[in-house]
């Protein structure tokens, strides 16, 4: 480590900046995989694996990559579960890397929905 | 590629020694074991807050809450959570009294109640790492003030903030600063008095242990506002794992050009060192303090003229004090003085100790009031008992009775009550507590730390000790209140020092509030909360025993005596009154009687 110029505080700050934001756990979009037994053996590893790569290159930083378990629907997955702040959580189903990417740049990104992934809006109710 | 995962392990003083170290091996080995180093980052923390509950690990993004972990856990919670994203519902927290576990740490009550500003970063950043601290706006405070501030603007910032000292008296921080600022002497000393001693308080410790570097930006912009260039952090040496955090942050500091020549190139130079003292509870104060550091014995001196290390002028500030620093040059004063009270701005850090079902470290505004922290932040008192006091400002504080528990916490609110801020031990104490008991041990305890300079405060302490005691035996006198009172008094006046001055304290404010509960010792040699052991018997009520036998296999002194499934009988010349059989026994038969009209204590 040199000395660093009043312009690095923002560099490292940058830097470090999207594992902050995990801590902060504040992100705009919720992305959840889901990877209980059945999602791990259909393939969920390498759909997280291309969500994390394209949110690495392309330098989002207020997207939450989180994992669930089972959603239920065992024989539809790999499962992902987008949450747009507002809106209600859309789940996508018989996800692969290419698709889920290009969920990744339509929805999470974009807003609109790829209706033909996805399986339903909203969640079950809870109590 | 950042982690998907944060794990936040909880590596304060009070974790560790709970084997949160042990857990964060185990951590790492199963996150590698199942493949997820690309994962998951385990990220070693200061103290979460809820310390009674550790060894605690937050999981982010998601805010989950583990507590009292095990080393065991950590297979099963590693491939639940981690692996197959089930958060395992049995090692989170239940609020006394219910069922249902709360996942989210934002949900507990006792974190979404409170206002960080000085803990602003605990659970967030590894203190260790000076890079997480600046993407927390780090040092930015330090940058604006040496680029943009004239130290002239700095101190009219912290001025108007009302930011007042934390460490006990609450002096305005400003005008501390601005004396030293305008008074001649070079060079000028920046020093954080980190010497906490207080039974019960670990503020200091924790902001240090979890965030150290936002003291040393405080002190730093303190130095630049006074126009000092060297700065100590005086810390006991009992707190090791502080000494080291610090050392560690100094070093990186200096690394990064943050302390040291010609910081940010704006020509200010300034560098800290630390200081370990011996643990000698009056280096708390500041003359002591800086003849500690001089290489003095640690004996107060008489002020005016004020503190001065070698005799230059000097600004002593608290640990929390200048952790408050940073944060009102990066959001005004305007911010601060909006939170908080009238006189009292910002928020405090109190650490929550004694019979409360939250202990831990809390930060709350100003103004907050005592049944709040008790019973919202804190989840009220174990096993369902009647509060009857909290203490505040340790040794030097007072008590205050359950019946001013919606007082708004304050510096003057605290100081009319009999109280004090302190630098914010907060110990709760419930209806098992005997308030001259609880005097008794704060009173041994400055009898113990007095430096013995001053004869009021040496012989003081120990003639009101022994008054104390005696109640306690039973051998209290028509007139011993009245000569407590008085000797009282005599040591407030006569000391030279805050310790002297403060000592009696703890027994005036009980005289005040807790009046009766003395009179009980002394008129009726009785203690109404069962703990003076002169001043009561157990006994057995034959109607309640069935014989059971549980107390008498507990009793490691064989004074109980009776046959199987009948009435026994506590032998009372072999009793020491360890109170083993008043535990064991599940039917309320073993009582506290008192001595002098055998009448039965409540069995609670």
């Amino acid at each position: 480590m040199a000395k660093i110029a009043l312009g690095d505080l923002d560099n490292i700050a940058e830097k470090i900046k999207r594992t902050m934001l995990v801590r902060e756990g504040s992100g705009r979009t919720k992305v959840i995989v889901h990877m209980g037994t059945c999602g791990i053996a259909a393939g969920a590893r390498p759909v997280m694996n291309a969500l994390m790569e394209e949110i690495e290159s392309r330098d989002v930083t207020d997207v939450i990559l989180t994992i669930s378990s089972c959603a239920g629907l065992c024989s539809r997955e790999p499962m992902i579960t987008v949450e747009r702040e507002g809106e209600p959580a859309v789940k996508y189903v018989d996800m692969n890397p290419e698709k889920a990417i290009r969920v990744f740049v339509e929805h999470v990104l974009g807003g609109n929905i790829v209706t033909e992934y996805a399986l339903a809006a909203g969640s079950e109710r809870t109590l | 590629m950042p982690h998907r995962v944060n794990a936040m392990i909880c590596t304060c003083t009070n974790c560790i020694s709970n084997g949160s170290l042990q857990i964060k091996e185990a951590l790492e080995r199963e996150i590698r074991n199942h493949g997820l180093e690309d994962d998951v980052l385990v990220v070693p923390t200061g103290a979460a807050g809820l310390c009674v509950r550790g060894p605690i690990l937050i999981v982010q993004p998601d805010g989950i809450f583990y507590q009292r972990l095990k080393s065991e856990d950590i297979p099963h919670l590693v491939e639940e959570h981690f692996l197959k994203g089930r958060p395992v519902e049995s090692l989170m927290y239940v609020p006394p009294g219910e069922e249902a576990p709360i996942p989210e740490l934002r949900a507990i009550p006792f974190f979404k109640d409170q206002r960080l500003i000085a803990l602003r970063n605990r659970g967030m950043i590894d203190p260790d790492k000076i890079d997480e601290y600046i993407a927390r706006d780090g040092y930015r405070a330090l940058a604006k003030v040496l680029t943009s501030m004239s130290s002239d603007e700095v101190l009219e910032q912290i001025k108007a903030s009302g930011l007042r000292g934390r460490g006990g008296a609450g002096f305005s921080t400003g005008r501390k600063w601005e004396s030293r600022k305008r008074m001649e002497g070079e060079p000028k000393y920046i020093i954080c008095n980190a010497d906490e001693g207080d039974p019960g308080a670990f503020m200091d410790r924790s902001i240090i242990e979890a965030d150290p570097h936002s003291v040393l930006e405080g002190m730093a912009i303190g130095a630049y506002t006074i126009g000092a260039s060297q700065g100590f952090v005086y810390v006991r040496a009992e707190y090791p794992l502080a000494i080291t955090r610090m050392t560690t942050a100094i070093e990186q500091a200096r690394e990064y050009g943050l302390l040291g020549k010609d910081i940010f190139g704006q020509g200010f130079d300034f560098d800290v060192r630390i200081f370990k003292g011996a643990g000698a509870f009056v280096c708390g104060e500041t003359t002591a303090l800086v003849a500690s550091i001089e290489g003095r014995p640690p004996e107060p001196r008489q002020r005016p003229p004020r503190t001065a290390l070698w005799g230059k002028p000097t600004v002593i500030n608290n640990v929390e004090t200048w952790a408050n620093v940073p944060p009102i040059i990066s959001w005004g004063a305007k911010w601060f003085s909006g939170i908080g009270t009238d006189r009292s701005k910002g928020t405090k850090v109190f650490s929550l100790a004694g019979n409360i079902n939250n202990a831990g470290l809390v930060e709350v505004p100003m103004g907050i009031t005592l049944r709040e922290i008790v019973y919202d932040i804190g989840g009220g008192i174990p096993f369902g008992k009647e509060l009857k006091a909290v203490q505040t400002g340790g040794p030097s504080g007072g008590f205050i009775p359950a019946s001013l528990l919606d007082l708004p916490i304050d510096y003057e609110r605290l100081h009319e009550a009999g109280a004090m801020m302190g630098s914010g031990g907060m110990v709760v104490i419930d209806e098992d507590t005997c308030i001259v008991d609880v005097a008794k041990y704060f009173l041994k305890f400055t009898n113990d730390e007095s430096c013995g300079n001053c004869t009021a405060c040496r012989e003081g302490s120990e003639a009101l000790y022994r008054i104390l005691d005696g109640i306690s035996k039973g051998e209290g006198k028509e007139g011993d209140i009245a000569l407590l009172e008085e000797l009282g008094e005599a040591v407030q006046e006569a000391s030279l020092c805050g310790l002297g001055q403060s000592l009696p304290n703890p027994v005036l404010s009980t005289l005040r509030h807790f009046r009766d509960e003395y009179d009980a010792h002394i008129k009726d040699k009785r203690c109404p909360a069962g703990v003076c052991k002169p001043l009561f018997q157990y006994r057995i009520d034959e109607d309640k025993c069935n014989g059971c036998g549980a107390c008498m296999k507990n009793c490691f002194h064989q004074a109980i005596e009776g046959e199987k499934k009948l009435a026994h009988r506590i032998i009372v010349e072999e009793c020491t009154k360890c109170g083993a059989c008043y535990d064991a026994c599940q039917f309320d038969a073993v009582m506290k009687v008192s001595n002098s009209r055998r009448e039965a204590l409540a069995k609670v």
